[in-house]
């Protein structure tokens, strides 16, 4: 199990990177390695040069600004797991962060591999979407934004273009009334989940359900936006039966697939269950940010 | 010999720190891959990506002109067919051989069979020259298992048949069910998991041209007997080979099997005359490496109104996978011989049915037959005393053997071996002692409650474990220049910690410290002979050699000191490592003895045997206690008991470690392992991140008790098997355990592994079915 | 072929290397620091710990290539010559492991932990050493052995 031969470049900055994308079309990025490295062990992947991003000090910021957290596609998860900014301005982020796999990936895993590799059953991207999260893209074309639903396409599909990479997550900034809700359900410990719900639940200032995010993830081919359940909580008071109404709704649309670990109707029951649950939790008085 | 009484504590029965652990902590162990020689080349394997199909050619002429390639070998280059024979006693049906050749000939069988090896000057050169030989196949109806639509694609084709094995072993007369009260049966099955070793094989050949002398490392578990295989394959007498044992990390009964491999490498370092070594990586550990429990059960039983075990019988379907590996009869046969347990069962009868599929071959695994037949019977008892209304404790007590009953023969429940009697044992008493530990009644009033939507459940389980028995094995002792002692096994060791626990029985019979003796193991250059380790025979039946080895030593240094004292009349007396005179007044010692010894040109350097063809039985009980969430189908194991009586434990701490070990070993086979094929007979998931093993996080509570209650009456030292008691029982506790949780339900857990989807499935169908009464398989 | 220079142990080693070399397979072969066990290749079992830059990390799934210029620690230099950490200590105290196999990585990770975190509660332990496997223990006496060396005041290795 070891990796067929390719080259390697370091680089010390996203503009060598993406000269280093442009000139060479069958180059990769390496940043944690976490998921690339497997693969290229297996040889189910060959790529021609690695550019090692690791080096790019510019890249491995998490910055705070009244429009939300920003972080770095180098941040790490342990930086997450451990970062008091990101306690106070995403606390359903490092919850998330804490399922991901283990101590010493954590320790290596970035959140732009994260994103980049699109697995679907990964914590970040489905954070993102609920926070709709806009991710920055550089290429020597320049820069664009997309949105973290138009990002994520499928099952390890991006936005991401030839000669482009991701330098940034924009999470915008956490509202002062807003319950949420993480809940998922992995085999061990540290494992892709087999389904996972996410919920954030703002409140307006009498207590009504001004908006509802709710995600799925690992069920499909992708994290999920579940519009049809968010939209039935939106501006009511929650009720135990709205609750268990919407997920009914997100089951119905989670879109399951079957694979060796588990069938498609598991998957769905489960993440009725997974989406009641994170539910009842983002609805529970402290869970909510501010009093 | 006089005989007197040592003044040394006892260095036997000592929770002594083991002295392997020293190199091990600093990373200064030596394991296979560890092993460099000087022009040493390395080999990696072709392996099948198909299930079954004939070869139609081979083409591995881009290979050679690669960077860095030596060599190529495929089934060609051997010349005529050579197969790995079988080790361990046959079956009736074995003899129209199914038996692997080192690679393919004309066939694959199984996704993972070796097909080339391709030599060369780096393992990533290796694998890069992998990816350019062609093979060209014509694919073949897979038959996944012995009951699937292509059942009738024939692997072996002068076999004629899928049907390796057939045969019914009995006991009493099981269709006299007379008196019987109550018949039920049930259909169960165990699944395909394996040991898994967190390192895998791996091997380094060296030939000796000028000395004709072929050397292998990387031997484990039966050195000796597979020095004998490879010398009658690849044609050198026994003598010309030596098998050398390294560190090994870990084995649980896969290890160590004559496999392909073991030909394939030191053919190619012959055939190159370079050293080559090969090491598996973990995807083909995965499908190269034996499997294991595979069996489908169909049982019946039959009791009394109050109970009591009338007969039990039954038909067990065992998955072969292609090929009758060295080993491969053990499973089916074991399966079916432990049914009974440690159970009055007057009547018993199970036809033994073992099929080949395109899957890898199974082997043994830690416990093979045990865990699976434990489950079975386990089980069978729990629906009955449910059924009659009793509770499972009792009805255990009702039926297991009592000490009174001992010895107690099982009768000749496994072809080609002689019957073994239970030596010693009071069943019951392991059974109260996890009942105490477990403080079972307290759990049982919880069973089938639901606390905070988790509904409780606690099950219990017996056993009894055979192990320790022939071939002969052999200790050899010398006597070194500074008075130790070193003491060379025919044993090897995989992590059981027998350089500690030998000395500590060396230690004993000699009269010294354990930090006196030096253990040396596994390899074929120490001793003419020696078997190997395996079903828990190391500490019975090498344990037993060292004792003769030590009175031989007594003997043959006894003229060494009748010189040194002068005085040819004088009784001595051997005490505490030294011979006294008999007044007590004067001595000479292990290390004047070594001196006597080179004065005359000589070394003490004696050898001990022992031999038995009697079993050891040591036996327990299990109670597991858990809570299951039926809407995601999460089991958490809340508590796990288990007592065991080992007879006599030679150093506590690693007795303990092995139950431990071997019952989360368990648990990962209950809940976790398992290899997923699919109708086309391809491995889903051979790697580690989808073939699931259990980790820190998953089982927290593990307790147990070990007991020195019944010593063993088949060997001196009195001692048990004690490597596999921890396993053998826990799915059966578990199963029982989950099952009590669901009763209510009317859910029973009858098929492993235990996953979320089954649970939640077999919740959800008693949910939407009205007659839920009875209704056990999921 | 790149040349690189790597700290481990505290010595400086100068080398060589193809691109494609993993960081276990240098430290094992290349610089013959054989401590470095290696199970999977792909990430899951954990054999391959060792410290990088004084974080814990898989060495499979790093390249020698990138460990340029890095601070390592393996298992041989857990612990001064001819002596035991008080967390080898421990383990080989509560028979925390048998064949071995898994013993770097996990005192590897557990040193790691130790090192950086005070009050380790067994749940702590449990969840951290969940990325490295052991086949052999059951955890057990692995658990045990790390609570105890970190409640013994004396952390330091
Ligand atoms: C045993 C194990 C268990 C795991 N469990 C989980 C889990 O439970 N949940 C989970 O979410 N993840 C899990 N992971 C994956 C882990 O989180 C990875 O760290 C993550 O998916 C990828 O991040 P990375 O930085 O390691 O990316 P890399 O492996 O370096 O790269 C991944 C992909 O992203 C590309 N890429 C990386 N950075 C960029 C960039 N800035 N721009 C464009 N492309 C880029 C690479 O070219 C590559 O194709 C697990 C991994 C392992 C080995
Ligand atoms: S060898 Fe690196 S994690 Fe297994
Ligand atoms: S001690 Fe053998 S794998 Fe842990």
């Amino acid at each position: 199990m070891k990796p067929a031969p390719f080259d390697y470049l370091r680089v010390h900055s996203i503009d060598e990177a993406i000269a280093a994308l442009a000139e060479h079309d069958d180059a990769v990025i390496l940043a944690g390695g976490q998921s690339l490295v497997p693969m290229l062990n297996f040889r189910l992947a060959s790529p021609g040069l690695l550019i090692d991003i690791n080096r790019i000090s510019d890249l491995a910021r998490i910055g705070v600004t009244p429009d939300g957290l920003t972080l770095g596609a180098l941040v790490r998860w342990h930086e997450l797991e451990s970062s008091t900014v990101v306690a106070r301005h995403n606390p359903l982020l490092q919850y998330a962060v804490r399922h991901i796999a283990h101590y010493q990936i954590r320790n290596r895993g970035t959140v732009g591999g994260s994103s980049a590799h699109a697995d679907p059953a990964a914590e970040f991207p489905a954070v993102a979407l609920a926070c709709d999260a806009i991710f920055s893209l550089r290429s020597a074309r320049g820069t664009r934004t997309v949105t973290a639903a138009d990002f994520f396409r499928g099952a390890l599909e991006t936005a991401l273009e030839p000669g482009e990479m991701l330098v940034a997550i924009q999470f915008p900034a956490w509202p002062v009334r807003r319950g949420w809700g993480f809940e998922e359900f992995a085999r061990r410990a540290g494992d892709f989940a087999l389904a996972g719900a996410i919920v954030l639940l703002d409140y307006d200032a009498d207590g009504v359900c001004a908006d509802a995010s709710l995600v799925s993830f690992g069920a499909g081919d992708r994290a999920l936006r579940l519009t049809r359940a968010e939209e039935c909580l939106r501006g009511i008071r929650l009720t135990v039966g709205a609750l268990t109404e919407a997920a009914r709704i997100a089951a119905e649309d989670c879109e399951p697939k079957s694979d060796m670990h588990a069938p498609a109707e598991y998957r769905s029951a489960l993440l009725e269950t997974l989406m009641l649950r994170a539910l009842n939790a983002a609805a529970a008085p402290d869970r909510r940010t501010v009093a | 010999m006089r005989l007197s009484a040592q003044t040394r504590a006892a260095a036997i029965g000592l929770a002594r720190e083991r002295v392997e652990d020293l190199r091990f902590l600093k990373g200064r162990g030596h394991y296979i891959d560890d092993v460099i020689l000087d022009g040493m080349l390395h080999g990696v394997v072709l392996r099948s990506p198909v299930a079954h199909a004939r070869i139609k050619s081979i083409d591995t002429s881009a290979v050679l002109a690669m960077p860095g390639v030596k060599a190529v070998f495929t089934a060609r280059d051997l010349g005529e067919t050579v197969l790995i024979p079988l080790r361990a006693a046959s079956l009736p049906g074995y003899e129209r051989s199914f038996l692997q050749p080192p690679f393919a000939v004309d066939k694959v069988r199984y996704v993972g069979e070796p097909v080339a090896f391709v030599v060369a000057d780096t393992p990533y050169r290796a694998e890069d020259a992998l990816e350019r030989i062609e093979v060209d196949y014509e694919p073949l109806p897979a038959v996944t298992d012995w009951a699937s639509a292509n059942r009738d694609s024939v692997l072996h084709d002068h076999a004629g048949t899928n049907v390796a094995s057939s045969y019914r072993v009995t006991r009493g007369d099981p269709s006299v069910v007379a008196g019987a009260d109550y018949v039920r049966s049930e259909r169960l099955r165990c699944h395909r998991h394996s040991g898994v070793p967190l390192e895998t094989r791996g091997l380094v050949a060296q030939w000796d041209a000028a000395q004709q002398r072929l050397r292998v490392w990387g031997a484990a578990k039966v050195a000796f007997a597979n020095r004998r295989i490879l010398a009658g394959m690849i044609g050198l007498p026994e003598t010309a080979i030596d098998l050398i044992e390294v560190d090994i990390g870990g084995g649980f009964g896969v290890r160590g099997e004559f496999y392909p491999e073991d030909f394939i490498v030191p053919f190619a370092a012959r055939a190159l005359e370079r050293p080559v070594k090969w090491i598996e990586d973990r995807r083909e550990h995965l499908m190269a490496t034996n499997h294991a429990r595979e069996v489908d059960c169909e049982l019946q039983i039959a009791c009394r109104a109050d109970g009591t075990i009338l007969a039990l019988s039954g038909s067990i379907f065992v998955d072969l996978g292609a090929y009758v590996r060295t080993n491969g009869s053990m499973a089916p046969s074991n399966t079916a011989a432990f049914l009974p347990g440690p159970y009055r069962i007057p009547h018993f009868a199970c036809d033994v049915n073992v099929f080949t599929s395109n899957k890898t071959p199974i082997g043994s695994f830690r416990g093979p037959g045990r865990f699976e037949a434990n489950f079975f019977r386990e089980r069978m008892i729990d629906i009955a005393a449910r059924d009659l209304g009793i509770d499972p404790v009792e009805m255990r007590r009702r039926n297991l053997l009592t000490a009174q009953e001992m010895p107690y023969d099982p009768g000749a429940l496994i072809p080609n071996s002689a019957t073994s009697p239970y030596d010693s044992g009071d069943y019951a008493l392991a059974l109260s002692g996890v009942i105490a530990a477990s403080e079972w009644d307290r759990l049982h009033a919880l069973s089938g409650r639901i606390v905070d939507g988790w509904h409780h459940g606690v099950g219990v389980a017996c056993f009894v474990e055979s192990g320790g028995a022939g071939p002969r094995e052999c200790t050899r002792l010398r006597l070194a220049d500074d008075g130790t002692i070193d003491l060379y096994t025919g044993c090897s060791t995989l992590g059981q910690g027998h350089e500690t626990s030998f000395a500590q029985i060396c230690a004993d019979a000699l009269g010294i410290a354990p930090e006196a003796v030096r253990v040396f193991h596994g390899s074929t250059t120490d001793l003419a002979e020696g078997f190997g380790t395996y079903g828990g025979r190391a500490a019975v039946m090498g344990g037993s050699a060292i004792l003769d080895a030590a009175r031989a030593f007594i003997e043959q240094a006894r003229p060494l000191a009748v010189g040194l004292f002068g005085s040819p009349n004088e009784e001595l007396v051997w005490r505490d490592g030294a011979f006294f005179s008999a007044d007590g007044m004067r001595q000479t010692n292990l290390a004047e003895l070594a001196g006597a010894a080179r004065m005359n040109g000589r070394v003490l350097d004696v050898e001990g045997a022992f031999n038995n063809t009697k079993l050891t039985y040591s036996y327990g009980a299990n109670v597991a206690h858990v809570a299951v969430d039926i809407k995601t189908g999460r089991v958490k194991v809340l508590g796990y008991w288990a007592v065991e009586d080992v007879g006599r434990m030679i150093n506590p701490l690693i007795v303990h470690g092995q139950m431990i070990g071997g019952i989360v070993q368990g648990l990962g086979g209950t809940f976790f392992d398992e290899f997923i094929y699919d109708e086309d007979g391809q491995l889903l998931n051979a790697s580690l991140a989808d073939y699931l093993l259990p980790t820190a996080s998953d089982f927290p509570s593990i307790n147990c008790i070990s007991l020195e209650h019944a010593r063993s009456t088949t060997n001196p030292l009195g001692v048990k098997a004690a490597g596999e008691g921890g396993i053998v029982a826990v799915a059966a506790t578990v199963a029982n355990a989950v099952s009590a949780a669901l009763a209510p339900l009317g859910v029973g857990i009858n098929t492993l592994p235990i996953t979320p989807v089954r649970i939640w499935r077999a919740a959800q169908e008693s949910m939407t079915t009205t007659a839920t009464s009875g209704s056990q398989g999921n | 072929m790149t040349s690189i220079t790597v700290q481990v142990n505290g010595r400086a080693e100068s080398h060589d290397v193809e691109p494609r070399l993993t960081f276990a397979d240098f430290l094992r072969h290349t610089l013959r620091l054989t401590g470095t066990h290696v199970g999977c290749e792909h990430g899951v079992c954990g054999a391959c710990t060792v410290l990088v830059d004084g974080k814990a990390v898989r060495s499979c799934l790093m390249f020698a290539v990138q460990a340029d210029g890095c601070e390592v620690v393996t298992v041989e230099g857990l612990a001064p010559d001819g002596e035991l950490s008080p967390l080898q200590q421990a383990f080989r105290r509560h028979h925390a492991l048998q064949c071995g196999f898994c013993t770097p990585g996990m005192l590897i990770t557990a040193q790691a932990l130790i090192d950086s975190e005070p009050d380790l509660t067994e749940e702590r332990v449990r969840d951290v050493l969940s990325g490295n496997i052991c086949r052999c223990t059951g955890y057990v006496p692995i658990v045990a052995a790390v609570l105890d060396a970190a409640a013994s005041g004396d952390r330091k290795r």
